[in-house]
C-alpha cells in the first residue's frame, strides 16, 4: 500500500491549513498576533525583560563608582547614553534598575491581585455579612487615588524598595478584589454552574473547576495593565526620593538627580525616562491586546 | 433633590470609611510613627513622651474616636517640620493646589475631548493613528518626566515660561504665566485617559439608530455632533472625569515639587520624607475629603447629561 492511502482518513480528519484543534487559548493567540499594537508592545515586553536580565548579569561591578574626571558627558561612543553627575554611565544604571522596576511590577501585583482576588472571590461567592464587610473596606481603599494611598503607605513604612513594594501592592488590591467580585457574581448565575451545582458538586470544586478558570482572563488583563501601572507608581515614589537608598539606582531616582543638570545635561533625564515610557506602553498595550483578543464578542467581528 | 441627598448621604459615609483606612493603615502597620519620627533620636525616655503627646499610649478605639474628632473639628495638632499649627499650613497652601488642580482638569478637557472626537470622526485615518499615538503616550509617560520635558523645551530652550514658583504676590498675570506648565504637566496624562474614552464613547453612539435618523433628517454634520452624538456620549465622559480628577489630586505632589510651587502635595510629600507624622496624616484626609467630594459632584452632573439617571437608582 502506498503511503498516500494510509494518510488518507487523517487528511480528512484534519482539513487543509488548520493542524491542530480550534480552542479558546489558540483563537486568542491568533487574535492578539493580528494586533500590530499589540505584538509591538510585546516586542517592547520582550525586551524589557531581556533588559532586565542583562541588568543583572551583564552590567560591570564598577556602575555605581563615581568617576569624577568624566562628569556629565554627553553621549558617545564610550558612553552611549552619556553620564550622569558623578561621572557614572547611564546606560549601566539604566541596564542595572530594570530588574528593579520589573521586580517592584511583578511582586506588587501578584500580591495585590492574588490578595485581591481572593477576597473578591469569597466576596462574590459568600454573599453573607462577610461579603459585604469585605467590599465595604474595599470601597474605602478605592476612594483613594492609587498614588495616594501608595504615599500613605510609604508614610507609616517609610522608604526603601521592599515598602515601595508593599505600598504598590495595597493600593492595587482593592481594584482586583472588585473586578474579581464583579467576575464571580456574573460567572455564578452562569448555567454551568447551576448545572454542576445540581449533579452534586461541592463548592471548592465549583470555584475551583468553573468560576476561577472563566475569570482568569479578565485577572489577566488586569495583572498586565497594572504591572505598567505599578511601574509608573514606583517610579514616582523612587524619584520623591522614597525608593532603595543610593547608590542603588532606580530609573525614578536617576530622574530625580537628573533634574538638578536639567539645562546642562539633559541626557541625564532623558534616557531613564525613555526607559520607564517604553516599558509602561509595552505592557499596556499588551495588556489592551490581550483585553481585546480575549473578548469573545470582539473578535466574531 | 432626594437623589443628591441621598448621594450626599452616602458621600459623607465614604469619607467615614475612608479615613477609617487612614486610621487603621497608619496605626496598624509594622511601622511604628514614633519610632519613624525619631529615627536615630529615639531613647526610651523620648519615645515614651511623644506616645503621650500623640495619645498613641491611649488603646485603639480610643485613638479612633480621638482621631474622628480632631479631623471633624479640623484640629489637627503641631506640625513638627514646620512649627506651627496643622491647620495654617494646609490652609496656607490649600488655594495654589486647587487651582492646579483645576487648570490641569480644564487642560484634561481642552486636550482630551477634541482628540477624542477628531479619533472618532476620523475613525482608522491618520489622524485617529495620530491622536491615539499621543493619548498612548500620555498615558506611558510618567507626570514628572512629562514637567521636565516642558521645562527643557518650552522654558530652557525658547525661554517661554518661568521654571520656578508660582508667580506668588506678582499679579493675576504672573500667576497663569507660572500656571500653564505644570497644568499640563498634571493634566496630560488623564487627558490621554479621556481622549480613549470619548473616542470609545462616541464610536458607540455614531453606531446607533437614531444618528442614522439624524442624518437622514437632514441635519447638519455639527447639529448632529453636538446636538445628539455628543450629549449621549458625555454620561462615560463624565464618569471618567470624575475619576481623574482625584488620580490628578494624587498625582500634583510631584508636579509641584518639579516647578517649585506651594502646595498640598508637595507638603504631603515632605512630610513624609520629615517624617512630620500629624501633618501627612491630617493632608491624606483633606485629599480624601476633595476625592470624595468631587465625585459626588460629579454624581450629581450625571443628572445632567442624563435624564434616566435623574430617577433613584
Amino acid at each position: 500500500m502506498s503511503a498516500t492511502t494510509e494518510a488518507g482518513p487523517i487528511a480528512v480528519a484534519l482539513p487543509q491549513g488548520r493542524t491542530a484543534p480550534r480552542t479558546f487559548w489558540r483563537d486568542t493567540a491568533q487574535s492578539f498576533r493580528r494586533n500590530t499594537a499589540a505584538m509591538a508592545g510585546l516586542v517592547l515586553v520582550l525586551l524589557f525583560l531581556a533588559v532586565s536580565m542583562y541588568g543583572v548579569f551583564g552590567t560591570p561591578a564598577t556602575t555605581n563608582r563615581s568617576n569624577l574626571a568624566q562628569r556629565l558627558k554627553p553621549p558617545s561612543a564610550a558612553h552611549l547614553m552619556g553620564t550622569d553627575g558623578f561621572g557614572r554611565d547611564i546606560l549601566n544604571r539604566v541596564l542595572q534598575a530594570a530588574p528593579l522596576a520589573l521586580a517592584v511590577g511583578v511582586v506588587s501585583v501578584a500580591g495585590g491581585g492574588i490578595i485581591g482576588c481572593l477576597l473578591g472571590l469569597i466576596a462574590g461567592y459568600y454573599r453573607g455579612r462577610a461579603g459585604t464587610v469585605i467590599m465595604r473596606v474595599m470601597d474605602a481603599m478605592l476612594a483613594f487615588p492609587t498614588l495616594l494611598l501608595a504615599l500613605a503607605i510609604m508614610a507609616t513604612l517609610g522608604p526603601g524598595i521592599t515598602n515601595v513594594m508593599i505600598a504598590v501592592g495595597v493600593s492595587t488590591l482593592p481594584r482586583f478584589a472588585r473586578m474579581m467580585q464583579a467576575e464571580v457574581l456574573t460567572i455564578s448565575e452562569r448555567e454551568y454552574v447551576t448545572a454542576a451545582r445540581s449533579i452534586g458538586a461541592r463548592t471548592p470544586q465549583i470555584l475551583a473547576r468553573y468560576i476561577v478558570p472563566n475569570a482568569l482572563s479578565s485577572v489577566l488583563v488586569m495583572a498586565t495593565l497594572y504591572i505598567s501601572t505599578a511601574i509608573l507608581a514606583e517610579a514616582t515614589l523612587s524619584f520623591l526620593g522614597l525608593g532603595p537608598r543610593p547608590p542603588t539606582p532606580t530609573w525614578g531616582s536617576m530622574i530625580n538627580d537628573g533634574s538638578s543638570v536639567l539645562r546642562s545635561a539633559p541626557w541625564v533625564v532623558l534616557f531613564p525616562g525613555l526607559a520607564i515610557t517604553l516599558t509602561v506602553l509595552g505592557f499596556s498595550l499588551v495588556g489592551d491586546g490581550l483585553r481585546d483578543a480575549l473578548d469573545t464578542r470582539l473578535r466574531e467581528r | 433633590m432626594n437623589l443628591i441627598i441621598q448621594r450626599l448621604v452616602q458621600s459623607v459615609i465614604t469619607v467615614f470609611a475612608a479615613l477609617t483606612v487612614v486610621f487603621l493603615v497608619l496605626r496598624l502597620t509594622p511601622g511604628d510613627p514614633v519610632q519613624i519620627m525619631l529615627g536615630d533620636y529615639a531613647t526610651p525616655e523620648l519615645t515614651a513622651t511623644l506616645r503621650k503627646q500623640y495619645g498613641l499610649d491611649q488603646s485603639l478605639p480610643v485613638q479612633y474616636i480621638v482621631f474622628l474628632k480632631n479631623t471633624v473639628t479640623g484640629n489637627f495638632g503641631q506640625s513638627l517640620s514646620q512649627k506651627t499649627s496643622v491647620t495654617s499650613v494646609v490652609q496656607g497652601a490649600l488655594p495654589y493646589t486647587v487651582i492646579l488642580a483645576v487648570a490641569a482638569m480644564i487642560v484634561t478637557c481642552l486636550v482630551g475631548i477634541p482628540l477624542g472626537i477628531i479619533a472618532a470622526l476620523k475613525r482608522n485615518t491618520i489622524a485617529d493613528f495620530a491622536s491615539m499615538v499621543i493619548a498612548l503616550t500620555g498615558i506611558a509617560m510618567p507626570g514628572f518626566l512629562l514637567a521636565l520635558l516642558l521645562i527643557y523645551v518650552l522654558s530652557y530652550k525658547f525661554g517661554w515660561f518661568p521654571v520656578q514658583g508660582a508667580g506668588e504676590g506678582a499679579g493675576i498675570g504672573s500667576s497663569v504665566h507660572h500656571l500653564i506648565l505644570p497644568a499640563v504637566a498634571l493634566g496630560f496624562q488623564s487627558a490621554a485617559l479621556v481622549a480613549r474614552t470619548t473616542r470609545s464613547a462616541l464610536l458607540g453612539v455614531l453606531g446607533e439608530d437614531y444618528i442614522r435618523t439624524a442624518r437622514a433628517k437632514g441635519l447638519s454634520p455639527q447639529s448632529v455632533l453636538w446636538g445628539h452624538s455628543l450629549r449621549s456620549a458625555l454620561v462615560p465622559i463624565l464618569a471618567v472625569l470624575g475619576l481623574y480628577f482625584g488620580q490628578l489630586l494624587g498625582g500634583a505632589g510631584v508636579v509641584e515639587i518639579v516647578f517649585g510651587r506651594p502646595g498640598l502635595g508637595k507638603l504631603l510629600i515632605g512630610a513624609i520624607l520629615a517624617r512630620d507624622y500629624p501633618l501627612s496624616q491630617a493632608l491624606i484626609a483633606v485629599f480624601l475629603v476633595g476625592v470624595i467630594a468631587v465625585n459626588f459632584f460629579t454624581d450629581t452632573l450625571y443628572g445632567f447629561a442624563d435624564p434616566r439617571l435623574r430617577r433613584s437608582s
